[in-house]
């Protein structure tokens, strides 16, 4: 009989501290999927956030570092700058990589830093019990914004791939999202895609992924997943913004 | 090869790193320690290694932490404002064990201050100045060629401890030019970097973390650290004791001040009068007992610093009685000239009838 279904290599056989309907247990392993598949177990080191993924170390099956919180984009600087041949990539979440850590991830975009960055965008911070994130949504109740995110008082929700993807350093940015098969299957796509580009040396790219918290939402898992579909993607849009590889 | 010249210490501290195999370099503008980011940017293409001018101080140490996880000599300087910016990439740094090394050239504070030189980093150099209970090994050169030779060392003890060293100077060292030679030192025995990220080939994948949640395991991992932290004060520390064998003044000073106490000491030694330096050459393990020892039988103990009042605490520590310490203590980034550590002499030689020939 033919396997079709296994865990990946670069996955380790254990259990997540993740709540249930959370979404970083799926973009985890579409990454560790995606290093199998490149072969590229034994030469990736990926860099843990401040946040819920911050134990990612103890669930990927390769070097991991933990990062202070928001600085990913700096360490990952350091690392690749060391040592080119080894393939680095970044996972952050939006508190981390869009509140605290807007300076580090902006100007390692613009410096077109070889590395690949998996940002996970659920609207909320987690890890700290729901607070408003840079990519909450109008109307979103959380809680430091318990009447709802006022435009008039905390800002509109940040669009941080549309802002990426204006750098001549950025070569390839996309934002998808996990909620059916048809989705988790071009997140992969995307998430291999920017790690390819990095082996063959062409350089920034970037994958934000819209992901469910139903714990900080509110939610049910499965009725969290309607509300990525029904009211996330209309504020993040979700598709291609850049790729220089994208055939004319 | 060992190379001569006349530079200043920024550039003899740049250059000194790159002979110490250090190939990355990141750093943020600020004065008084802009040579170094320019000197870098020129030299590290040329031998093949890595200049980034950082968004700010805060991504420059999280790419020293970057740099050193994966096992590379790396290292940072900056001068004080952009230092604080830097802490918690230190307390970080400590607590992953990370080996690296942090100049400060330090200028006049608080806040923006000015760009005088000063030394009024020491508490937060010596005391922690990130969060946690950590130590980072702090040394302290009176010259440009110590501030070069000690590069070498502060890469060797980084590697030695898995932990960040730093070396501080007053704003004076950073510019003054001197000849400097380099020679290239043997390293001894240094651990491998066996539990740095260089991708898991042949081996189970490491990790390098700060967050320790088990039980009790913050506990075990901070009693690891205090262990090393008593083997470096046990092996490290390291200081200058000049003719203070029975003499009836001490001076304690470091970096340029104790240049202007040595200046002063050959004066009042030809007049006859019994007067020594002594010169902390770690800040962080201090020379407690070395201190104490030499100030034993002493009269009076000058601290001389370009602070309001920082090494003297330590001195303070060391000899457990205020009754024969004094101060002079400068603040604001200005320099202590001669004639004031003279006057302070001065008054002590006549308030303890203390004679000279």
């Amino acid at each position: 009989m033919t396997k079709v279904f296994t865990r990946p290599y670069s996955l380790k056989d254990v259990e997540t501290h993740y709540c249930g309907g959370c979404g970083h247990g799926i973009v985890h392993r579409l990454i560790a999927d995606a290093v199998d598949e490149l072969g590229i177990r034994e030469r990736v080191v990926g860099i843990a956030p401040v946040g819920c993924a911050v134990l990612a170390y103890d669930y990927f099956n390769f070097d991991v570092c933990e990062a202070a919180h928001g600085r990913a984009p700096a360490v990952a600087t350091g690392m690749k700058r060391a040592r080119p041949d080894l393939i680095i990539f970044a996972y952050q979440g939006d508190g981390d990589l869009a509140a605290i850590g807007m300076a580090e991830i902006i100007h390692a975009a613009n410096r077109g830093e070889n590395i690949s960055v998996f940002f996970v965008n659920n609207a909320v911070y987690g890890m700290t019990g729901g607070q408003m994130a840079p990519t909450t949504m109008i109307g979103q109740k959380t809680e430091t914004t318990p009447r709802g995110r006022l435009m008039e008082q905390e800002g509109s929700p940040i669009r941080v791939s549309e802002l990426l993807a204006q750098f001549d350093g950025v070569k390839f940015v996309e934002r998808c999202t996990i909620t059916k098969p048809k989705n988790v299957n071009r997140t992969k796509a995307a998430i291999t895609h920017a790690l390819r580009m990095q082996i063959e040396g062409k350089g920034f790219g970037f994958v934000e992924i819209l992901s469910p918290c139903p714990t900080y939402w509110g939610l049910q898992p499965r009725v969290a997943m309607k509300m990525i579909e029904e009211r996330m993607i209309e504020v993040f849009p979700l598709g291609q913004l850049k790729d220089i590889e994208e055939k004319k | 090869m060992s190379r001569k010249g006349l530079m200043c210490g920024n550039e003899a501290m740049a250059e000194a790193a790159i002979t110490a195999g250090c190939r990355c370099y990141f750093g943020y503008p600020i004065t008084p320690q802009n040579e170094v980011t320019a000197y870098m940017s020129r030299r590290m293409p040329e031998v093949g290694g890595q200049f980034v001018q950082s968004e700010s101080e805060v991504a420059a140490i999280n790419m020293v932490f970057g740099a050193a996880a994966i096992g590379a000599r790396a290292f940072t300087s900056s001068s004080s404002p952009g230092i604080s910016l830097m802490q918690e990439g230190i307390s970080y740094l400590a607590g992953n064990e990370l080996p690296s090394v942090i100049v400060n050239i330090m200028r006049g504070g608080p806040g923006l201050g000015n760009i005088g030189p000063s030394q009024a980093d020491y508490f937060q150099a010596t005391r922690g100045g990130g969060h946690g209970d950590y130590r980072t090994i702090v040394l302290a050169p009176a010259s440009v060629q110590e501030l070069a030779d000690q590069m070498f060392l502060a890469f060797d003890l980084a590697d030695k401890y898995r932990n960040p060293v730093m070396v501080i100077a007053d704003g004076v060292l950073g510019q003054i030019v001197e000849p400097v030679e380099f020679s290239p030192k043997e390293t001894a025995n240094l651990p491998k970097k066996d539990w740095a990220l260089t991708g898991c080939s042949g081996r189970a994948p490491n990790k390098i973390r700060s967050l320790v949640l088990g039980d009790n395991e913050l506990l075990e991992h901070n009693r690891k650290l205090q262990a090393k932290y008593r083997a470096m004060e046990e092996s490290e520390i390291r200081y200058e004791s000049l003719e203070t064998d029975g003499a009836d003044i001490i001076l304690v000073a470091y970096g340029s001040p104790s240049r202007t106490c040595r200046s002063l000491l050959k004066k009042y030694r030809q007049e006859g009068y019994r007067i020594g330096l002594f010169r902390p050459i770690t800040l962080w393990p201090f020379p407690y007992k070395a201190l104490a020892e030499a100030a034993h039988g002493s009269r009076m103990v000058l601290v001389v610093e370009m602070s309001a009042g920082q090494l003297v605490e330590d001195v303070r520590l060391a000899l457990l009685n205020d009754s024969i310490i004094r101060l002079l203590g400068k603040p604001g980034g200005e320099v202590i000239q001669s004639h004031e550590v003279q006057s302070e002499i001065e008054k002590i030689i006549e308030e303890f009838k203390i004679k000279g020939r």
